[in-house]
């Protein structure tokens, strides 16, 4: 299947957290030529259950075979797409950014603005820690790219419905 | 009492009732071997592992029950790749036991060490790696209960070395828990019934039936929704001889079913491929509009809505886009549909279907299936006629993949499910032979043919043994055109007749390979020589293989151009 149309969706996927499981999901991605833009995981509160969010990208037909293909692997209990229901998003960014005499206090500015933390400071460089939901983080890194962005690690997206137990 | 885990292994395999084991022995399962002989489980020692896991799927295919086989570590489990992905892509329920090293040493590129479960995992249904022997009896427990249920498919089951030798309490659980596996088997009433007032409404209704139908085993569902609704039926491959192709005459012989089209498709009959594309209502059950049905599939179908059944929601409007989806068991959904049919027949019916049935007869009769019949060569297609002739169209048959299979299915009137078992998805060449020892050995006394051609029969050539050491008496039918024959039959229609690769001169002597064998080789070069070769193998009950000269350039027709229409074929 080619991916013509795209359309960004959010996954939301809770599985067991037994090995392998999730080779079998992103084998299924790539096998059948599906896209995976972000893909965050971790155990939940619930011993041996993991949720995945996955940002993917494809037209209605795709979208719906993904959320198909999904449900048939044998250790994911639950899919939904986030399109179907309201939910909060955000994403963790580490930003090494250049941090000379003169552009201290602008860095600083915008870590104020953007409510993000310094978490590491070297003689020539910041490292901030920024949450917030995509556009935030789009946002703030292309201020910082004009001060010199040094390198970075996004965590990609983590997804929740706003309302009933997913 | 603590037992070792391989003895925990067969007593999990008899709990699931396994009779037989396709198998090749190795370092890394040899503590399974040496339990062996302490079980009442009968072992077929194959000559490939490839072999095993055709076999097993045969097994499978012909019974219904859960094909097994048995491998070493490393390339044994690598060589069971094709097998799996065949059984996968056509849902043949199959557990494929392979060795592996001891857990201590997995990752370290060890000897004989491969990720089987890695390699495999795009082309099983599900897989395991027992890392503790604790886990081995509900792993085997879920893994035929996987293998059967839902979409039924092979199942991967890794087992390390030391898992195998270490000792545990054995209690086989009484169920899985399995939360991420629920597999829909009631189909949605709603939904059944407005797949019925479709077909009620229909002017020109078809069903078209796959092999979800000899899977769920619902072919007398199916023969009296047709019978109901006075709609005509066509089958995929897999769907052959789930609805049948004749029908049981007063005087005892058979007929063919006047609601029966053949099968679609590339190679699919015309009024087949020309009742699909004037339909305006499709009730398609346990199929999933494959390619080679399709054809282009901008153009499919275009009149018509369809009521799409499978068990398997990602088969429903995965290609073709489904007005009524209905996902659950093709029996569960006829017998609801049955009902409902019951409760509400469509008035005057037969009637009503006239004008339809009529336009259908009359593309029958304007382009039947046919070929030049000849004095002076054998025709492939009239072997398989005499195949099906001295059968009484009662014999299993497997294929091979290419001509001979596309011939078999468009000349082989197949009347009852399970007797027709053939590599549809994957397509893959060598299927045949293996498949039709595990026929047989699950079916001793019935009449099981491979029908084969001359490339393909040499995939899987090594398990004549197989067939000769277990004395199991398959017959081979060999249409030895000396050409890979769909390739040249493309080159001629497609490629400037450029035969690059197709020629395959230079194949051995097919009657002294038999013998080498210990089997029995015979030979046809005449037409009339055709009869009396497939009697006298017939009357032997030993493996035979025949190998008929046929005509060399004979083309599969109709075929649909790659990339065309269904109703745009090459008739000749």
């Amino acid at each position: 299947m080619i991916i013509t149309d795209g359309q960004r969706h959010t996954i939301g996927i809770l599985v067991q957290n037994v090995p392998g499981v999730l080779a079998r999901i992103v084998g299924l991605f790539s096998g059948r030529g599906y896209n995976i833009e972000t893909v965050t995981a971790a155990e939940t509160n619930e011993k041996g259950l993991t949720r995945i969010t996955l940002v993917t990208t494809g037209d209605e037909r795709v979208l719906s075979q993904i959320v198909k293909q999904l449900n048939k692997l044998v250790n994911i209990i639950k899919v939904y797409d986030f399109a179907e229901t309201e939910f909060v998003d955000r994403e963790m960014a580490l930003i090494k950014v250049r941090a000379e005499q003169a552009t201290r206090a602008e860095v600083l500015r915008i870590v104020d603005i953007f409510r993000a933390k310094v978490v590491d400071v070297s003689p020539h460089f910041y490292t901030l820690e920024v949450t917030g939901n995509e556009g935030k983080i789009t946002a703030i890194m292309e201020l910082l790219d004009q001060i010199g962005i040094v390198e970075i690690a996004r965590t990609g997206k983590a997804a929740l419905a706003r309302s009933k137990k997913h | 009492m603590k037992i070792r885990g391989a003895q925990i292994l067969f007593e999990c395999l008899k709990k699931e009732g396994v009779e037989v084991i396709f198998g090749y022995p190795g370092g890394a399962v040899l503590d399974i071997y040496h339990e062996m002989p302490r079980h009442n489980i009968r072992h077929i020692l194959v000559r490939h592992e490839q072999g095993a896991t055709h076999m097993a799927d045969g097994y499978a295919r012909a019974t219904g029950r859960v094909g097994v086989c048995l491998v070493t570590s490393g390339p044994g489990a690598t060589n069971t790749v094709t097998g799996i992905a065949t059984a996968n892509m056509d849902s043949v329920p199959m557990v494929v036991l392979t060795g592996q090293v001891p857990t201590a040493l997995i990752g370290d590129d060890a000897f004989q060490e491969v990720d089987i479960i890695g390699i495999t995992r795009p082309c099983t249904k599900h897989s395991y790696l027992v890392r503790d022997v604790n886990n081995l009896a509900s792993v085997i427990k879920e893994a035929f209960y996987l293998a059967r249920t839902g979409r039924p498919g092979p199942v991967v089951v890794d087992l390390p070395k030391d898992v195998i030798q270490a000792y545990a309490d054995f209690k086989y659980p009484k169920k899985v828990d399995l939360p991420g596996y629920r597999p829909t088997v009631e189909a949605h009433s709603g939904q059944v019934k407005k797949a019925y007032q479709m077909l009620k409404k229909a002017k020109a209704p078809l069903i078209f039936a796959g092999g979800g139908i000899v899977i769920s085993g619902s072919t007398e569902e199916l023969v009296t929704l047709a019978n109901l609704i006075q709609a005509p039926v066509t089958c995929s491959l897999m769907g052959l001889g789930g609805f049948p192709a004749t029908v049981a005459d007063k005087d005892g012989g058979r007929r063919p079913n006047p609601l029966f089209l053949g099968m679609l498709g590339m190679h699919g009959t015309y009024q087949a491929n020309m009742a699909i594309s004037h339909a305006d209502v499709i009730f398609a059950v346990g199929v999933r509009f494959d390619d080679r049905v399709t054809g282009k599939i901008s153009t499919f179908a275009p009149n018509a809505r369809i009521a799409h059944v499978d068990v398997d929601p990602t088969s429903i409007s995965k290609n073709v886009d489904v007005d009524v989806p209905i996902v659950g068991d093709c029996k569960n959904a006829l017998q609801q549909m049955i009902e409902i049919a019951r409760n509400e027949p469509i008035e005057g019916v037969g009637e009503l279907r006239k004008g339809w049935l009529d336009e259908i007869a009359h593309w029958a009769e304007e382009h039947p299936l046919s070929y030049c019949r000849s004095q002076d060569v054998i025709k492939p297609q009239y072997v398989i006629e005499k195949i099906y002739e001295l059968s009484g169209g009662e014999a299993i048959i497997t294929t091979e993949v290419g001509q001979h299979q596309m011939w078999t299915a468009q000349f082989f009137r197949f009347h009852r499910p399970r007797g027709f078992l053939s590599s549809g998805g994957l397509g893959t060449m060598g299927y045949g032979f293996p498949a039709a020892i595990g026929a047989q050995v699950a079916y001793p006394d019935e009449l099981v043919v491979d029908i084969a051609g001359d490339g393909s029969i040499q995939m899987n050539i090594q398990e004549l043994c197989t067939a000769v050491c277990n004395k199991v008496p398959v017959k081979v039918a060999i249409l030895n055109n000396h050409y890979l024959g769909l390739p040249r039959q493309w080159q001629e229609l497609f490629y400037e007749k450029n035969y690059m690769g197709s020629d395959l001169e230079g194949s051995p002597d097919f009657v002294k390979l038999a013998e080498a064998y210990g089997a029995v080789g015979l030979r046809a070069t005449r037409p009339e020589e055709v009869e009396p070769v497939l009697r006298e193998a017939f009357s032997i009950k030993r493996p035979v293989l025949m190998d008929f000269h046929v005509a060399r350039e004979e083309g599969v027709f109709p075929i649909v151009p790659p990339g065309k229409s269904i109703t745009e074929m090459l008739l000749a």
